[in-house]
């Protein structure tokens, strides 16, 4: 239980997604100008991280490791999100049209998204199992939200900033990420230590 | 391109070298640009392996381009990147264990890096297999270039060495802070600022200063998503 925890803090604090594994850049950058779309993305990827990490495991365990075909698994992984990201998307579809308006457009932009992927190849580097990878799932979503929420409300700021010329758009962005990112270094050994 | 002449050939190979770069013009592969680059050495090391995958995955989506359909496409050049991918995963295991160890993750994640799907949808589907050999080595080495250069600026601030070898480090303390995430967003922003004022001189208008609408997947097989979201947003204000 208290390994449960953890990975829960430090997927989400201590080694966040975005600000210091640079995982799931992209969208961090691309979806983050509006609290809306920055909801929404998120939202999508705490769903398909915590799906992803429960369905590569017991392929990783009953599929690739008994026939010694670890070394496929990048191959195997990619497919099997973007498989299930379909199949999440036809379901919603039909199912819970409310959530498909939410989330819709969203869905296809996460196959190609690095930090889905390699969410489960850390699962399988860190050697978890079943319950860890789904809670390391979840919570390197929560984190990849916490991180582009903080973020959007940083951006809405700097909208009204007077920028030299050269700065201005993306690399002022970046000069921000690194300055939240320095806040999130702060929690560097948070988990080790809260429970002792 | 039949009709393309050898000035032709040429101008894709110089393409992603300068006008069209990669990392700093189209924006592509952000995350690994910045996570690996802590080491001028693993810098090169994740560029090489990202060239070999883009040359592969352009000859073979350049060959089959016209046997793919259009609807099942993104998930055939996906297939074909990871197969590539395993490959070059396999052989810097054997040969560079040190290489595999430093770049952990971010080797197998070259599969989803923007820059080699970018480049499938939007240069290799559409040219004959010279061409897109010519598109992906140049790339690939326009790729490569940034990294070197940014994990050269964070190793000598950062740990006081190039490539392993010491320079600064007896004489100043390096600052750590390069070699962590907040110095590699910070390094990343002023090299764009920089790359953005360079051409403003030569050309009179910025390059990538407006791309904050979907910055990371300019280029990639989501465009049309991305307008939508953009289109959205727009649609708010």
């Amino acid at each position: 239980m208290k390994q449960i925890f953890v990975i829960l803090v430090s997927a989400i604090l201590v080694d966040n997604f975005v600000l210091s594994k640079f995982l799931g850049c992209c969208p961090f950058l691309g979806v983050s100008k509006k609290m809306d779309s920055a909801l929404g993305m998120s939202g999508a990827v705490i769903f398909v991280m915590g799906l992803a990490s429960a369905a590569t495991w017991p392929i990783q365990h009953y599929l690739l490791e008994q026939m010694n075909l670890e070394y496929m698994n990048t191959l195997v992984f990619i497919l099997v999100i973007a498989a299930l990201v379909q199949l999440v998307e036809i379901i919603l579809k039909r199912y819970i049209p409310s959530l498909h308006k939410a989330l819709g457009i969203y869905l296809p932009l996460i196959t190609t998204n690095c930090a889905v992927l390699g969410v489960t190849m850390l699962n399988v580097d860190n050697k978890y199992g079943f319950w860890e990878s789904v809670v390391n799932g979840v919570g390197a979503g929560v984190g990849f939200m916490l991180a582009l929420v903080l973020f959007a409300g940083v951006r809405r700021k700097l909208e009204s900033c007077d920028v030299p010329k050269a700065f201005q758009g993306l690399p002022i962005t970046l000069v921000a990420a690194s300055l939240v990112s320095l806040s999130f270094m702060g929690f560097a050994g948070l988990a080790e230590n809260m429970f002792k | 391109m039949a009709e393309q002449k050898k000035g032709g050939h040429l101008k894709n190979l110089t393409n992603g070298l300068l006008k069209e770069n990669p990392v700093l013009r189209l924006v592509l592969g952000t995350c690994p640009t910045m996570a690996v680059t802590t080491m001028a050495a693993n810098g090169l090391g994740m560029g090489i392996a990202a060239t070999v995958v883009l040359i592969g995955s352009n000859l073979v989506i350049s060959l089959l381009r016209n046997f793919i359909p259009k609807q099942v496409r993104i998930p055939a050049y996906i297939t074909v990147i990871a197969g590539f991918v395993t490959m070059v995963q396999l052989i810097v295991k054997a040969f560079a264990p040190d290489l595999d160890k430093a770049l952990g993750i971010f080797l197998p994640l070259i599969v989803v890096n923007c820059i080699i799907l970018g480049r499938a949808e939007m240069f290799a589907s559409k040219h004959g297999p010279l061409d897109s050999v010519l598109d992906g080595l140049g790339m690939g080495v326009g790729f490569t270039v940034v990294l070197v250069i940014m994990g050269s600026i964070r190793e000598i601030i950062g740990s006081g060495t190039w490539f392993g070898i010491a320079l600064t480090a007896d004489l100043i303390t390096p600052m750590g802070i390069m070699k962590l995430a907040p110095g590699g967003f910070f390094l990343f922003g002023c090299l764009m600022a920089l790359a953005n004022k360079i051409t403003e001189k030569k050309t009179g208008k910025p390059a990538v200063g407006k791309m904050d609408g979907c910055a990371g997947c300019a280029g990639c097989a989501n465009k049309e998503i991305c307008g939508e979201i953009e289109k959205r947003e727009e649609g708010e204000n």
